[in-house]
C-alpha cells in the first residue's frame, strides 16, 4: 500500500512554480508561443546590442560637429551644445533663466495638484498667482526685467504654453458645448451642433492657417493680434469640439434616475448638472478625454506652419546649421523623449485621478 | 374660519380630470383624486396601469396634458419656479433608490438642504445624522452607496427625502427591487413614518403594508382609478370584477 503524504508537506510540482514555472506558462506555452518567443529573442539579439553600442559606447557626448562626424556612434553633442536654443529658441540668452523659472513654477504647481487632498481654494489662488508670475517672467518690462517680445518666445516654454492654456481653456468650453448639445432650447442646441460639426469637419492645420492668414483680413487697418494668441485660440476651439463629443457620451451614459432623484428634491438645472450629473459623467470619460488631451498636446507642434518656433521647430533650426547637418536622428530622439515625458505623465496623472475618484465604487 | 384652518382643510394634492399620453398611448384617462393632509394612500394595480405615472405627475417628473393638478395650493404648470417649489416640499423614493454614487451617505442627505434650502453645511449634516438615526443606519454615514445593501440604500433614500422636511412623501414601488429578506426593514421604516402622521402616497403590492397603514387603497387599471376604499372594505368586499381578479392573483 502506498504511504499517503500529509497535505501540508505536499508541494506543487517544480515545473509550476518559480522561474521554471513562470517561463513555461508565459514563454513556452505550446508550439506557437514557443516559436514566437524564439523569434522575438532573435530580433532582440539582433537589435539591442548594436543600438546600445550606437547610443552609448561609440557616441560623442560633448564635442564639435566636426569631431562628431568621426565618431561611429550617436552624436549627442548636437543636444549638449545646442540645448539652450532647442529649449528656449530666440529668447535672449541672458534672460533664459526666466522661461526656465516659469516652467519650474508650472511643474511645481502640476506636481502639487496631483494630490487630491490639496484641492482647496488656496490651490486655485496658487494657480492664479503662479500663472500671473509666469506671464510676468516671460514678458518682463517691470521690476527691472527687460521686456521680451512674444515674437522671441520659442522652444519648450512655447509648447507648454500652448498646451497648458489650450487644454485648460478647451475643457470647460467642451463641457459647455456638450451640455448645449443636449439642451432643450433649440437655438442653443443648433448652435452647439453646428459648432462641433464644423470644427470637427476641418483639420487643425486649416484652422491655424485661417487664424493667421484669413482672420487678420477682417480686422481694421492697423489692428493686429498677437500671433501666439491666435494660434492658441485656434487650438482651444479645435480641442473643445472633440472634448464636447466625448463628454456628451458620458452624459448619455448617465441613468435617468440620477436626474430624477436630483430634480425631485428641487435642485435646479445648474445644480443638478454641477453637483450630480457632471461629477459622475466626467469621471466615466476620463480615459477618452485624456486621449484627446494627449493628442492635442502633440498637435501643438503644428504651429510650425504659421512660423512659430515651438520645440520641434527650434530643433529643426539647429539641424539646418551646416555644422550639425545630418544629425537629425539624435535631435529627433531627444525631442521625442521630451514629448514622451509630457504625454506619459499625462496618462499617469489620469490613472491616479481615476483611482482617487473611484473610491466610492 | 381663519387662514390656518383653511390651509389644513384644503386638500394636500388634488387631481381634476387629469389626462396624459405617451405618444399615442393614453396612460392617464381622466384621474380625479383628492388627498387630504396626513392621509395615507396605497395605489395598486397591474403593471402598465399608470400608477407610477400618476405619482410622478405630482412632482412633475411627468407632465400632464389635460386637467389640473394642485399641490399644496400651487397649480402645476410649466412655470419652473413653481415646479421647483413643489419639488422641495414633495419627497420621492424610487424603486431603484437612485442614490448619488459619487457622494457619501451623509453628503447624499445634506445635498438638498444645503443647495435648495440654503441651510449651513454643519447644520445640514446634523439634520442628516438625525434622520440616519431614525432609519437605523447612522453608523454607515461616511460610506458610499455602493458599499451598502439594497435595503440599507433604500432606507438612506427615505432619509434623504425626509431631510428636506417634506409635506408629502411619494413612494414608487419602494420594495420591488429588494431581496425578500430586506423588504421588512424598509417597510418598518415606512410604518414608523406613517405613525408620525406623514402624508404618504405609496405605489406598492405589499398588501400587508396597505392593510396596516393606509387610510385608502386605490386600484388602478388602464389609466383609470377603478375603485378606492378603506383597506377593510377594499380587501373584504371589492366592488369590481377586475379588482377581484387582481387581488386573487397577488394574494394567491
Amino acid at each position: 500500500m502506498k504511504q499517503a503524504v500529509p497535505a501540508g508537506e505536499l508541494k506543487p510540482p517544480v515545473t509550476h512554480i518559480g522561474i521554471i514555472g513562470w517561463t513555461k506558462t508565459n514563454l513556452f506555452d505550446g508550439v506557437f508561443n514557443s516559436i514566437l518567443t524564439l523569434v522575438t529573442l532573435f530580433f532582440l539579439w539582433k537589435v539591442v546590442p548594436p543600438l546600445f553600442r550606437w547610443a552609448f559606447l561609440d557616441s560623442a557626448w560633448h564635442t564639435t560637429g566636426q569631431a562628431c562626424r568621426e565618431a561611429a556612434g550617436a552624436c549627442w553633442s548636437i543636444i549638449s551644445i545646442n540645448y539652450r536654443f532647442i529649449l528656449f529658441g530666440f529668447y535672449p540668452y541672458e534672460e533664459q533663466w526666466r522661461p526656465l523659472l516659469a516652467m519650474l513654477i508650472l511643474f511645481g504647481l502640476l506636481f502639487y495638484s496631483r494630490n487630491r487632498e490639496h484641492w482647496k481654494k488656496s490651490l486655485a489662488y496658487a494657480w492664479i498667482i503662479g500663472l500671473f508670475t509666469m506671464g510676468l517672467l516671460m514678458t518682463g518690462g517691470i521690476l527691472g526685467l527687460p521686456p521680451v517680445e512674444s515674437t522671441q518666445w520659442g522652444g519648450l516654454p512655447l509648447t507648454l504654453l500652448l498646451a497648458v492654456f489650450g487644454l485648460t481653456a478647451a475643457y470647460p468650453l467642451g463641457v459647455m458645448l456638450a451640455l448645449g448639445r443636449r439642451s432643450r432650447m433649440t437655438g442653443v442646441k443648433v448652435l452647439c451642433v453646428l459648432y462641433i460639426e464644423l470644427i470637427r469637419g476641418v483639420p487643425l492645420i486649416s484652422l491655424l492657417f485661417m487664424s493667421s492668414i484669413i482672420f487678420p483680413l477682417f480686422l481694421p487697418e492697423g489692428v493686429t493680434f498677437n500671433k501666439i494668441l491666435r494660434a492658441q485660440v485656434a487650438i482651444i476651439l479645435f480641442t473643445a469640439a472633440y472634448i464636447a463629443e466625448v463628454i456628451r457620451g458620458g452624459l448619455q451614459g448617465m441613468a435617468r434616475g440620477q436626474y430624477e432623484a436630483a430634480e425631485s428634491m428641487g435642485l435646479n438645472y445648474y445644480q443638478t448638472m454641477r453637483l450630480v450629473i457632471l461629477p459622475q459623467a466626467l469621471k466615466i470619460v476620463i480615459p477618452p478625454t485624456v486621449s484627446i488631451l494627449i493628442s492635442a498636446f502633440k498637435d501643438t507642434s503644428l504651429v510650425v506652419i504659421i512660423a512659430l518656433f515651438d520645440l520641434l521647430k527650434t530643433t529643426q533650426s539647429v539641424l539646418s546649421n551646416p555644422e550639425w547637418m545630418g544629425f537629425s536622428r539624435e535631435a529627433y530622439v531627444f525631442v521625442a523623449i521630451l514629448y514622451f515625458l509630457g504625454c506619459f505623465s499625462m496618462s499617469n496623472y489620469s490613472r491616479r485621478l481615476e483611482k482617487e475618484l473611484s473610491k466610492g465604487d | 374660519m381663519n387662514i390656518e384652518e383653511k390651509a389644513s382643510k384644503e386638500p394636500m394634492i388634488e387631481f381634476i380630470d387629469v389626462h396624459k399620453w405617451f405618444g399615442e398611448f393614453h396612460v392617464l384617462q381622466g384621474i380625479d383624486l383628492s388627498v387630504d393632509r396626513q392621509e395615507r394612500i396605497v395605489i395598486c394595480g397591474p403593471s402598465g396601469s399608470g400608477k407610477s405615472t400618476l405619482i410622478r405627475c405630482i412632482n412633475r417628473l411627468e407632465g400632464h396634458q389635460r386637467g389640473r393638478i394642485v399641490v399644496d395650493g400651487i397649480e402645476l404648470t410649466n412655470n419652473i419656479k413653481n415646479i421647483e417649489k413643489i419639488r422641495a416640499e414633495v419627497g420621492m423614493v424610487f424603486q431603484h433608490f437612485n442614490l448619488f454614487p459619487h457622494l457619501t451617505i451623509v453628503e447624499n442627505l445634506s445635498l438638498g438642504p444645503i443647495w435648495v434650502r440654503r441651510i449651513p453645511k454643519k447644520e445640514a449634516e446634523e439634520t442628516a445624522m438625525y434622520y440616519l438615526e431614525k432609519v437605523h443606519i447612522a453608523e454607515q454615514a461616511r460610506k458610499y452607496p455602493g458599499q451598502l445593501s439594497g435595503g440599507q440604500q433604500q432606507r438612506v433614500a427615505i432619509a434623504r427625502s425626509l431631510c428636506m422636511n417634506p409635506k408629502v412623501m411619494l413612494f414608487d414601488e419602494p420594495t420591488s427591487a429588494l431581496d425578500p429578506e430586506m423588504i421588512k426593514e424598509v417597510l418598518d421604516v415606512m410604518i414608523e413614518l406613517a405613525q408620525e402622521g406623514m402624508t404618504m402616497i405609496v405605489v406598492t403590492h405589499e398588501m400587508g403594508f396597505a392593510r396596516s397603514v393606509a387610510h385608502r387603497v386605490l386600484f388602478m387599471d388602464f389609466g383609470k382609478i377603478v375603485e378606492g376604499n378603506t383597506p377593510e372594505e377594499f380587501f373584504k368586499n371589492p366592488q369590481h370584477e377586475r379588482t377581484r381578479l387582481f387581488l386573487s392573483q397577488i394574494l394567491h
